[in-house]
């Protein structure tokens, strides 16, 4: 069983920090949404509180890493430029997929969008993290501060789902390959 | 923006992040697409040339989003502010962001 160092930072980045960053809104919409409802306790209990804050600030910095390690490690391997003359493209994601009207638009829709909506998802939950964490239950006083935090939540998860959706089709049309490989398990 | 409408809790912090995170999703959105139509900002948007120009737009966008949110929160720390009001901004630069972000939107601005 082996994999390339390529295959394996896709592999971290997607289905580790993005995929359960994907999957953390599902607890964060319902327990932010419980918060803002009013149907909570007036005091929140200190250990459920702490337990919040700790939970955003994951999420918080699961969505950073992704996005950094995304642009950062993963993307340039994605945008490589092949040396003249070379026919096989399979190293060359980018150019794999705009070597052909019929896959082309992966990349001119698909990987353009992924790659700017992606970064709206970090900067949206770091702002309902910080106003969660400063405000707490108050963030129903007014409750037009709990309008912001589900709106822009919902916002971080359409982006996050857009991204993630796109890197799966584009890690199915262009694969990125590549680097050197590591041998995980050796069959008998 | 400072009143006394929406003055249960001195939320001006909470706003300044609000609005600064609506201000850092537009600048996104911005830089993406102003590197999109112009080969020139194109290039100089190419800070870090493995990653390319999105390299810049990201690298902005967050400046931006940071300093806002600095220059909002220095302003409004301790007061009441007019929630509804930063709302409606911040969804409208949201807006902006998400939009000007998706591809076929860029090409309808330019033309293509």
């Amino acid at each position: 069983m082996e994999i390339t160092t390529h295959d394996l930072w896709t592999v971290v980045h997607g289905m580790g920090f993005g995929a359960l960053f994907m999957l953390a809104f599902s607890g964060a919409i319902a327990e932010l949404y419980h918060l803002s409802t009013g149907n909570v306790p007036a005091q929140q209990s200190p250990r459920d509180r702490t337990l919040l804050n700790l939970y955003l600030i994951a999420m918080v910095v699961l969505a950073w890493l992704t996005v950094f390690s995304g642009e950062y490690i993963v993307y340039p391997w994605y945008r490589a430029v092949p040396p003249a003359g070379t026919t096989d493209l399979s190293l060359f994601p980018r150019r794999l997929l705009l070597s052909s009207g019929k896959t082309s638009e992966w990349h001119n829709v698909g990987m353009e969008w992924k790659e700017h909506v992606s970064w709206l998802a970090p900067i949206a939950m770091t702002m309902v993290a910080y106003v969660t964490m400063k405000y707490g239950r108050a963030i129903t006083r007014p409750r037009h501060m709990r309008t912001a935090v589900l709106g822009f939540t919902v916002a971080a998860f359409v982006a996050t789902g857009v991204a993630g959706a796109f890197g799966a089709f584009l890690n199915k049309y262009a694969p990125v390959r590549g680097g050197s490989t590591i041998v995980l398990m050796e069959g008998e | 923006m400072s009143l006394s409408q929406s003055n249960e809790i001195p939320n001006g912090s909470g706003g300044a992040a609000i609005l600064a995170a609506g201000i850092g999703c537009a600048a996104m959105g911005i830089f993406a697409f102003a590197g999109d139509a112009s080969d020139s900002i194109n290039k100089a948007l190419n800070f870090y040339k493995p990653s390319g120009a999105l390299s810049g737009v990201t690298t902005l966008a967050i400046i931006v989003w940071l300093v806002a949110w600095f220059a909002l929160d220095r302003l409004w720390r301790g007061t009441a502010v007019a929630m509804v009001r930063i709302n409606v901004w911040s969804f409208v630069l949201l807006a902006v962001g998400l939009l000007l972000t998706f591809p076929p939107f860029m090409d309808l601005l330019q033309g293509k």
